[in-house]
């Protein structure tokens, strides 16, 4: 009875919390599966042709994509590789630092974590590829709602076409972006950018925390050992605990 | 021929005998003749559990300390060398992270067991002050290895905490220097917190477990009925009536509460290392930067409820004397408290209440600690501190108020 009425006590206390602070931007549900080799494949092939050329993956090498993929070292070389690179090294980019703040006002960032460094992980990557609209007043005529003033162009425009940004007018009086609207389609349908735009983040995903691949499944043999550890703990327990009463 | 073993090993544990000032009575008096109360209840695993999860953090930090590159131009690559390049690296680095969370979830509530079963009380005030030292160590241990892996939060965390000391009047400009070995937290700064968290603190924290227990075992240990069980002794073996061994008793028992808590932590070490963020936080997945300041600077969750006092208090030296204060004050406990009982059970309702409210406050506290702090939030956070001191300093006045129950003689029987 005490302990029912401590209890009523400490959830009467609950709304307390309910004065929360507002988050960063909506994000849009990526649904990436990292056990979907092709789809991570798929993404590393994308990531390959239009973000490596600027983008560095620095702190993981070409050999883990080839092994962690299921890719021969032979298809990551011919295909996944620029000429001058090796197997065994890490996934740098030919832009150097100085260049890419000169003509981008910001060198493109190392996308080795970014993953895990932004709160969604994969969602924020996904909501930020399809987050890019017109915007002729950025240098490079391009913004993102995602990451407002970004100094990325979008490079996956020729498949996803022109987007225009929809106002509303807000309870504020100043006027925001409700949603984005396809102003000239591209090479694919809306429904095939989405599923670029998830590999692309699934093998973002996969790089962040490569080991991610297999922590599941080596963590339900680790589970089912301490489960029946545990098991025959509780039975040593109840018998040396017989004779107290 | 199981003679012949058994009088090979009597041989050997007698030549050791011999010569040593007492290893077969040091393991008579704490394990296999310490008598503890039969009683023991689900609060008394946490003590056992800490000690396992120590164990993890020195085994798992040797492995890490094999890899890890103590330089401001190293470490972050290197903890990533870690988790990818290093055979069952990520295993290792998810155990050492896991882990360091999980020691202060297990030390919380080794804390609020003594808190609520009055285990601090004569004649185990020692046993209380040394865990409160250990507390402390704990937390600056806490505090230097988050800054290794040099990502942003560890960065600018060390750059916020280290400034804290500039509050002191006087000399605090000069002691931040002195503590960071730079103007700025830099190279220095990590190289010395590097050495202080693997050999210095850890050495001092295995001397303080060893003297906590050299402490409680001198005195016995209480138990959730706050029955003084040296009180009834049997007449001819001088044995407490309430007491049974510790090894078998509670070693098997607390063996089955490691089986119970490595679940847990095997679950959270494979399928959510990051735990959402509040473990591995994402800011801290970007490389140290001085250059850019996070948006939102706050420490990892078991510091939040102390640095949502911090900043609840609009004056730097008097929020720094604050949080300190939140600390320091665990000290006096034993003698704020003047209650004729130990335990809660036999308690008066007031105390219940107060003990249940400190608790929601404290953890009320934490969750602001970790939010971006509107002004909403630093009301609650100052009442909710202010809440904390009073909770300690009219202890006591509402301690020695209220009817209690009459305590046994004996540790009630079950069958």
């Amino acid at each position: 009875m005490t302990k029912l009425r401590l209890i009523a006590l400490l959830l009467a206390l609950v709304p307390a919390i309910g004065l929360a602070a507002g988050a960063g931007p909506k994000l849009e549900t990526s649904g990436t599966d990292l056990s979907d080799k092709a789809s991570l494949q798929r993404g590393a092939g994308l990531f390959m042709n239009y973000c490596a050329g600027c983008h560095a993956l620095s702190m993981h090498r070409y050999s883990r994509i080839a092994s962690d993929l299921g890719l021969s070292p032979e298809l990551v070389e011919q295909n996944l590789m620029p000429a001058h690179a090796k197997i065994g090294e890490n996934i740098n980019t030919g832009i150097n630092t100085g260049d890419g703040n000169a003509w981008f006002g910001k060198a493109a960032p190392d996308l080795s974590l970014i993953a895990r460094a932004k709160l969604g992980g994969p969602d924020y990557v996904y909501s930020y590829i399809k987050g890019f609209y017109i915007d002729e007043s950025r240098p490079l005529g391009w913004n993102n709602t995602v990451f407002p003033g970004a100094s990325m162009p979008n490079v996956l425009w020729d498949l996803q076409g022109i987007q225009r940004p929809v106002y509303d007018q807000g309870a504020d009086g100043q006027s925001h972006i409700t949603r984005l609207e396809l102003s000239s389609p591209g090479r694919l349908s809306p429904e095939e950018f989405d599923r670029v735009a998830r590999d692309i983040s699934a093998f973002l995903q996969y790089v962040a925390e490569p080991a991610a691949l297999k922590r599941e499944s080596v963590g339900v043999w680790v589970l089912l050992f301490l489960a029946f550890f545990t098991f025959i703990a509780y039975l040593l327990k109840l018998e040396y605990w017989r004779d107290v009463h | 021929m199981a003679n012949m073993i058994s009088r090979s090993v009597e041989g050997v544990v007698g030549w050791f005998n011999e010569r040593t000032p007492g290893l077969i009575p040091a393991y008579k008096k704490h394990m296999s003749e310490y008598y503890a109360p039969k009683n023991f209840n689900i609060w008394y695993y946490f003590g056992s559990l800490a000690m396992l999860v120590l164990v993890n953090q020195i085994v798992t930090g040797i492995f890490l300390t094999m890899h890890y590159k103590p330089s401001a131009a190293e470490a972050f690559a290197s903890v990533e060398y870690i988790m990818r390049d290093v055979e069952w690296g990520w295993l290792i680095r998810y155990m050492h992270s896991t882990g360091a969370s999980l020691f202060f979830v297990v030390v919380y509530l080794h804390m609020f067991r003594g808190l609520i079963y009055g285990s601090y009380q004569k004649p185990r005030e020692l046993v209380w002050v040394l865990g409160v030292v250990i507390f402390l160590v704990l937390m600056a241990e806490a505090f230097m290895g988050y800054v290794l892996p040099w990502g942003q939060m560890s960065y600018w965390g060390a750059q916020v905490i280290i400034n804290l000391f500039g509050a002191i009047p006087v000399v605090g400009v000069e002691l931040t220097e002195w503590i960071r070995g730079d103007y700025l937290v830099a190279d220095a700064t990590l190289n010395r917190f590097f050495a202080l968290h693997v050999i210095a603190l850890p050495l001092v924290l295995l001397l303080l477990v060893v003297l906590h227990l050299g402490a409680l075992h001198e005195v016995g240990s209480n138990n959730p009925e706050g029955v003084d069980i040296k009180k009834v002794k049997d007449k001819e073996t001088g044995i407490p009536k309430d007491g049974i061994p510790f090894h078998p008793y509670y070693t098997v028992k607390d063996l089955f509460g490691a089986g119970f808590f490595l679940i847990i932590f095997a679950f959270i070490v494979f399928f959510a290392p990051a735990m959402g963020g509040w473990f591995l936080e994402w800011d801290n997945f970007i490389a140290a930067d001085p250059m850019v300041t996070p948006a939102h600077i706050k420490p990892v969750w078991y510091f939040t409820p102390f640095y949502a006092m911090l900043r609840a208090i609009p004056d730097k030296l008097f929020g720094v004397m604050v949080m300190g204060g939140a600390v320091m004050i665990l000290f006096l406990l034993p003698w704020l408290d003047r209650c004729k009982v130990k335990s809660i059970r036999y308690r008066p309702m007031l105390h219940k209440v107060l003990v249940a409210l400190f608790c929601v406050a404290f953890v009320i506290l934490g969750w602001l600690g970790a939010q971006s702090g509107s002004d909403a939030q630093k009301l609650v956070a100052q009442v909710l501190t202010a809440f904390y001191f009073l909770f300690f300093i009219t202890m006591p006045f509402w301690s020695a108020m209220g009817q209690t129950k009459a305590v046994p003689e004996r540790v009630p029987s079950h069958d």
